[in-house]
Parts: C-alpha cells; sequence; structure tokens
C-alpha cells in the first residue's frame, strides 16, 4: 500500500524561482534563506519518496476567473510550466501520477470533498518553486508530482479548517492506494504578506512563528481562526498559510517536527520550511 | 440588489479581491489574464487604448490602465495577480506598485520590510526549536 512518509512546507514565491535561475542563492541576501532548505532537502535525498502532493494555489495561469475552483486535483501524466506573463524562461516538465490522482479522486469525493479534475493543468511558480527550492532544478525532475491546487486568490476561499480537513481525506485516500510507493506532502504557500493596497508590506513575524509552532503541534488553534482573523493578521495574500493544513491534515497526528526554519523577509514575506515525518 | 457584507472590510488599505470587486472589473481582469501570451503583451504595447476597446475596457477602468494608475486599478478591481502581469513586463515590480501605494520610493519600501527581519536571529534562539544558520 502506500505510505505517506510526511510533509514539507514551503513559501513560493516568484522571486526563489529568479534567485536559483540566476545563481543567487549564496547572496547575502538569499544565503540564509536557501541554507534553510538544505536539512529539508537531504531528509528528501534519505527518504526518496516517489510522488510529491503539491498543494499550491494558481495565481492566473490555469485558472482564470470564468471558472475558479475551490479544489482542483491534476488527473494528467504530464504538466508544463509557462510564461505567466513575465517572459521567463518555462523549467521542464514534471511527470505525474494519472493511475494515483484517479484513485484521489475517487476516494476524496466518496469521502464528500467535490474537487474540479483537471487532464490538462498549467503549472505555475506555486508549484515549480517549493520543488526547485527542495531538489534544485532538473531536466528530468527526481520525484513525480500531483498537482493539488486551493483557490486562495478570489474569495470566498476555503476556511483553514476546510483545508485540514481535505488533508485528513487525503491522507485515507492515499494510504488505500494499492501500490507500494511513498509519497510525500508539500503545503506550499505563505507566510504572513500582502502584495495589495496602502497596506502592502506587512510582515508578522510573532504570528508565523505562531503558525510553525501551532500548525505542528496544536492544528485545531489554526483551524478554529476565520479567513478574516488571517488576513487581518497575515496580510490578505498570507491567506495562503491555509494550505500548510492541507499537509498537516494528510499526516499522523503525532507526525514528528525533523526541521523547522523561518526566515523574514524574503521577497515581501515571511518564509516558513517545515519538516514533519510521520512514525 | 445588495452587496454581502464582510467582517474583512474594515481591514485598513485593503481590497479583499471578492464578488464585489471580481464583478465589475471581470473585462479588465480578463485583459490583464491575456498578457499571459507575449503576442498579446506586444498587441498592448503598440496600441493601449485599442486593446483596451477589444476587451470592452472602458471609462475609468481604461483611464486607470492607460495612466498605469495601479491602486486606482486595485481599488476598482484589478486583481493584483493579474495586475502584475501588466507591471512587471513594464519594469513596475510588485515592490515598485508596493511604494507607489503608499507614495514612497521603491527603497523606502524595502527598507521596511528589511526591518521587520531585525532580531530575527535571537527571537528564534529565544524560542528554541530553529534551524539557525
Amino acid at each position: 500500500m502506500a505510505k505517506i512518509i510526511g510533509g514539507v512546507t514551503s513559501s513560493h514565491i516568484p522571486a526563489v524561482g529568479n534567485a536559483i535561475a540566476n545563481n543567487l542563492t549564496q547572496e547575502p541576501y538569499w544565503k540564509r534563506f536557501f541554507d534553510g532548505y538544505k536539512p529539508a532537502s537531504a531528509w528528501l535525498q534519505e527518504k526518496k519518496p516517489d510522488v510529491a502532493i503539491v498543494v499550491y494555489n494558481d495565481h492566473g495561469l490555469n485558472f482564470f476567473l470564468d471558472k475558479m475552483p475551490t479544489f482542483a486535483l491534476g488527473c494528467a501524466d504530464t504538466y508544463h510550466n509557462a510564461d505567466e506573463g513575465w517572459g521567463l524562461k518555462p523549467v521542464s516538465p514534471f511527470q505525474g501520477d494519472a493511475q494515483l490522482s484517479w484513485h484521489i479522486a475517487e476516494s476524496l469525493v466518496a469521502q464528500e470533498i467535490d474537487l474540479c479534475l483537471c487532464q490538462e493543468m498549467l503549472v505555475d511558480h506555486g508549484f515549480v518553486n517549493p520543488i526547485r527550492a527542495l531538489y534544485g532544478t532538473h531536466d528530468v525532475w527526481p520525484i513525480k508530482a500531483i498537482p493539488l491546487a486551493v483557490n486562495t486568490v478570489q474569495h470566498p476561499v476555503p476556511t483553514a479548517e476546510r483545508c485540514w480537513k481535505l488533508g485528513k481525506a487525503l491522507k485515507k485516500a492515499i494510504e488505500s492506494y494499492d501500490e507500494d510507493i511513498k509519497v510525500v506532502v508539500f503545503g506550499t504557500g505563505g507566510m504572513s504578506h500582502q502584495l495589495q493596497g496602502e497596506r502592502a508590506g506587512l510582515i508578522n513575524v510573532e504570528f508565523d512563528l505562531e503558525c510553525m509552532e501551532k500548525i505542528a503541534n496544536d492544528p485545531a488553534w489554526f483551524a478554529n481562526m476565520s479567513n478574516s482573523e488571517i488576513m487581518r493578521l497575515a496580510g490578505t495574500e498570507g491567506i495562503e498559510t491555509i494550505m500548510w493544513m492541507v499537509m498537516r491534515g494528510a499526516l499522523q497526528d503525532d507526525a514528528k517536527v525533523i526541521h523547522r526554519h523561518y526566515h523574514a523577509p524574503i521577497s515581501n514575506t515571511g518564509s516558513g520550511v517545515l519538516v514533519m515525518e510521520n512514525a | 440588489m445588495v452587496w454581502t457584507k464582510h467582517d474583512y472590510e474594515d481591514i485598513p488599505g485593503t481590497y479583499v479581491f471578492d464578488g464585489k470587486y471580481a464583478h465589475g472589473s471581470y473585462p479588465l481582469n480578463k485583459m490583464l489574464f491575456s498578457f499571459n501570451t507575449e503576442e498579446c503583451r506586444d498587441e498592448f504595447e503598440r496600441d493601449p487604448s485599442a486593446y483596451c476597446d477589444k476587451f470592452g475596457v472602458a471609462g475609468k477602468y481604461k483611464d486607470a490602465v492607460i495612466n498605469k494608475d495601479f491602486l486606482g486599478m486595485l481599488k476598482m478591481g484589478a486583481n493584483i495577480y493579474f495586475m502584475a502581469k501588466m507591471a512587471i513586463p513594464r519594469g513596475t515590480s510588485v515592490q515598485d506598485c508596493g511604494a507607489q501605494f503608499q507614495g514612497i520610493t521603491t527603497k523606502e519600501f524595502q527598507d521596511k520590510l528589511l526591518q521587520k527581519g531585525e532580531g530575527l536571529v535571537e527571537k528564534l534562539e529565544q524560542r528554541g526549536g530553529y534551524w539557525n544558520g
């Protein structure tokens, strides 16, 4: 049977891709941010998961406002990155696992989690950059990856609690898959930041650190927060942190924290890397 | 017909992108979304006014686009991620936009961000349990 070995959280800001592409990771501005990824990368190297479920939000590459799904799952063999409007060179395509995707889809819908199922899905920086930060850039990526997109762009967006429930259902789905593979769940996005309005530039270090600790050890604390409360404290784009709850829900309640790295500011955000391992 | 009120509406300097914002600005955001394609970016560059007309971006919406009034666009319902597809290729980064929203220079905006990280290493040491270089 498939086993979830653990989960990793990561910011997915566009600047991370630029820093890697332009070889800036050891420049003073970036060094501490990237060095803190090394133990997470080493853990992945050691555990060698076969597939990553990448929980992220699309920022207007694959989904426009004509149809905006709350949750969308990639069910394809391959996922392509593409121009997001900035003219950057797309990275190599990612290999998926269509059979696992369809199994997850069947299980989640049976568990009353309704999804938009996508046989074509362009993946943007939200999906690509955590993989690049954790694995480096490759022509052939060393892990299969399945996109699970959460709408955090157009309100109403799902609550932290709903994301937690999705994660719990995802756990059941993966653990009932009849192949001996190792799966890791990446919860991406956040942490506190606001890009829009006169309040742009908000970063709330204290709140981020509370989230880093509570999402690991007391996820109900975050699940009980409303989206309004989260946006008030973490900024409108900080709402992305709800996606960490999908990862947390997919892990065992007593999953162990292996690594915890926080850095601020990077670009406009507070950034958190949490590695949690199932027993 | 009435827009439902939300408890996030009193957050200062913040325009939560919900139906109230997304509805009227749909043509504007559709135009901004088209900038994912290089040919569309080029077509807009050649004749911004004609390109707005093509998408039905008119009146105050069109004025804001032509004047690159990003705060104005935002207040009318441009989504920040879609707006970035217009701003970034024209040499206006998201941090430049943030500075414009506040009427300060980009350097001042970046300095304010850097201040948020002051004392971070000590703070993490106090809390414990963090990788710290």
